[in-house]
């Protein structure tokens, strides 16, 4: 068992989401950043589907009752196991008794953990992803204990990679949404010209911008919304879609985020700033 | 069979979104549904198909999309629709206590439409909603064709805790809350069964398109029901509505 002995400030079980449920209204949720994620399992050569833990802001302070293996990516949470530093992007031995915790956050704002051959969760319509109100919680509690398999010898095929800082890149990648062809010259300026800043209203739900461009009073019927559809408020607010992000929506939908660009984001902070950049 | 005048737009690098008129009414979304049909078939698998109102959208999250070479193909493959097939679409009937107890709104939304108790409930009971879209909340269904003297708006301050199961009338909308949740329409009544169901297949009984009719139980009956739900027993009434 994994013991949680203190949770942090939001660290959920995740996976790499949930898919072919959305026409009856089931977000895809899933990991915010699929590149730290993708990594963390890979070193461990764990299937590409593997479910981790993702910690937000402040880390948790974990107790492993099993040998095993784990690697962390994403934010630098200033990791130490058994009170020793250690480091993101490579594999660590883990022994019985062993405690993982976390201090300052350094960089980014999400961090994986990822154990060798993924964490036991239940799984519901095909993802171990924790989204209320499919599952009982949407985040691990004090006392919590979550299951994985016992490994004493894994001798991994690359032990580290390079740490990866594209999270600090201001550069966020978009494609043209639907609406986007109802915007004016102007808010199509505005959206390119400048940064904004991200608001405090900020969640595995949606990343609100601080910074709004003209009002509009176009209207629309509701229709589909995904993870990285950017839509815009009348007042001229964007409101970018994350992973537990409804999956209908009635604002214009003037954007639509890469992954990659999902995972940059998911990486910012209240207070961080971003511009848009439209791919061709 | 009729045809109506379609509009391809891109949505990112991995959906694409098929937009009909503006426009609330069963001949668009019956033309949807049937497009929806034959695009199951001609779609590989990997793409999830969201229709919603006046929209149909595919997305595929494996492959990107070659955007000129697929929104073409859309267009061709909607031009060479066939005759009509048989989209198989249900009526389900839900039943719903109305007594004050769960209708928290119920005296309120009668007096401000001048109506009784019983004619506001009659009314209601009386139509069967379309289901033009689901979203917002697992299994909550955007329901068309409300009576428009059952136009209500919705509550000046939102309740912060709404029980699932709960009926409600706002605007032009009628719904069933799927899940307890925050929210601001005028609760009249509570359907005892659960919704959406993790554990079933699928999780959720109706599809867009589908018709609801809500019918009114004691609340002997809503116990009984409710019952029946949590033991997993509870069939909702359905038949072939277009058949």
């Amino acid at each position: 068992m994994l013991k949680v002995l203190k949770s942090g400030f939001f660290t959920s079980v995740q996976d790499i989401g949930r898919y072919h449920y959305r026409h009856i209204g089931v977000p895809v949720s899933g990991v915010m950043d699929y590149k730290a994620y993708t990594k963390a399992n890979f070193l461990l050569e764990n299937t590409p589907d593997a479910a981790v833990l993702e910690m937000t802001m402040t880390g948790p302070t974990l107790l492993f009752e099993l040998d095993t293996y784990i690697a962390l990516a994403g934010a630098n949470l200033s990791a130490t196991l058994n009170n020793e530093p250690i480091e993101n992007y490579q594999v660590y031995q883990i022994k019985a008794g062993d405690i993982l915790s976390y201090g300052r956050l350094e960089n980014g704002f999400r961090s994986y953990l990822a154990v060798k051959g993924g964490l036991q969760f239940d799984s519901v319509l095909g993802s171990k992803s924790q989204y209320i109100p499919l599952t009982k919680n949407n985040h691990l509690t004090d006392g919590m204990q979550i299951s994985y398999a016992e490994t004493k010898d894994f001798q991994p095929k690359i032990p580290k990679i390079k740490i990866d800082t594209y999270f600090e890149d201001l550069t966020v990648h978009v494609a043209k949404a639907p609406e986007y062809d109802l915007l004016t010259q102007n808010q199509k300026k505005q959206l390119f010209d400048a940064s904004f800043t991200v608001a405090k209203e900020n969640n595995r739900m949606a990343y609100q911008l601080k910074e709004a461009i003209d009002a509009h009073n176009l209207s629309m019927l509701t229709s589909a919304t995904m993870p990285g559809t950017v839509q815009l408020t009348p007042a001229g607010k964007l409101i970018v879609l994350m992973k537990d992000g409804q999956t209908t929506g009635g604002y214009p939908r003037i954007l639509q985020l890469t992954e990659e660009a999902i995972a940059i984001l998911a990486q910012k902070k209240s207070g961080d700033s971003i511009t848009f950049q439209l791919r061709n | 069979m009729k045809k109506y005048p379609i509009t391809i737009k891109p949505f990112g690098l991995h959906a694409a979104l098929i937009a009909w008129p503006d426009q609330v009414n069963e001949g668009v979304l019956e033309d949807i549904l049937q497009f929806k049909h034959f695009l199951m078939d001609a779609l590989e698998d990997g793409w999830e198909l969201i229709p919603a109102y006046n929209s149909l959208t595919l997305v595929n999250t494996c492959i990107p999309i070659d955007e000129n070479k697929f929104h073409g193909q859309l267009l061709t493959w909607y031009k060479q629709l066939g005759p009509k097939q048989a989209v198989q679409r249900y009526q389900w009937t839900l039943p719903v206590c109305y007594d004050s107890e769960f209708g928290h709104d119920i005296q309120e939304v009668a007096s401000t439409l001048t109506f009784s108790v019983d004619e506001l409930i009659t009314k209601h009971t009386a139509t069967a909603y379309t289901v033009y879209g689901i979203g917002f909340l697992p299994g909550f269904m955007y329901l068309g064709g409300l009576p428009k003297d059952l136009e209500i708006p919705r509550k000046q301050t939102p309740r912060l805790h709404v029980d699932k199961g709960s009926v409600g009338l706002a605007g032009k909308q009628t719904g069933i809350y799927p899940q307890d949740s925050p929210g601001g329409w005028n609760i009249i009544g509570r359907c005892p069964i659960p919704l959406f169901n993790t554990k079933a297949s699928p999780p959720f009984f109706a599809s867009i398109g589908d018709k609801i009719r809500f019918k009114a139980v004691s609340k002997a009956e809503y116990d009984l029901h409710k019952i029946e739900g949590e033991v997993g027993i509870y069939q909702p009434e359905k038949k072939l509505w277009n058949a």
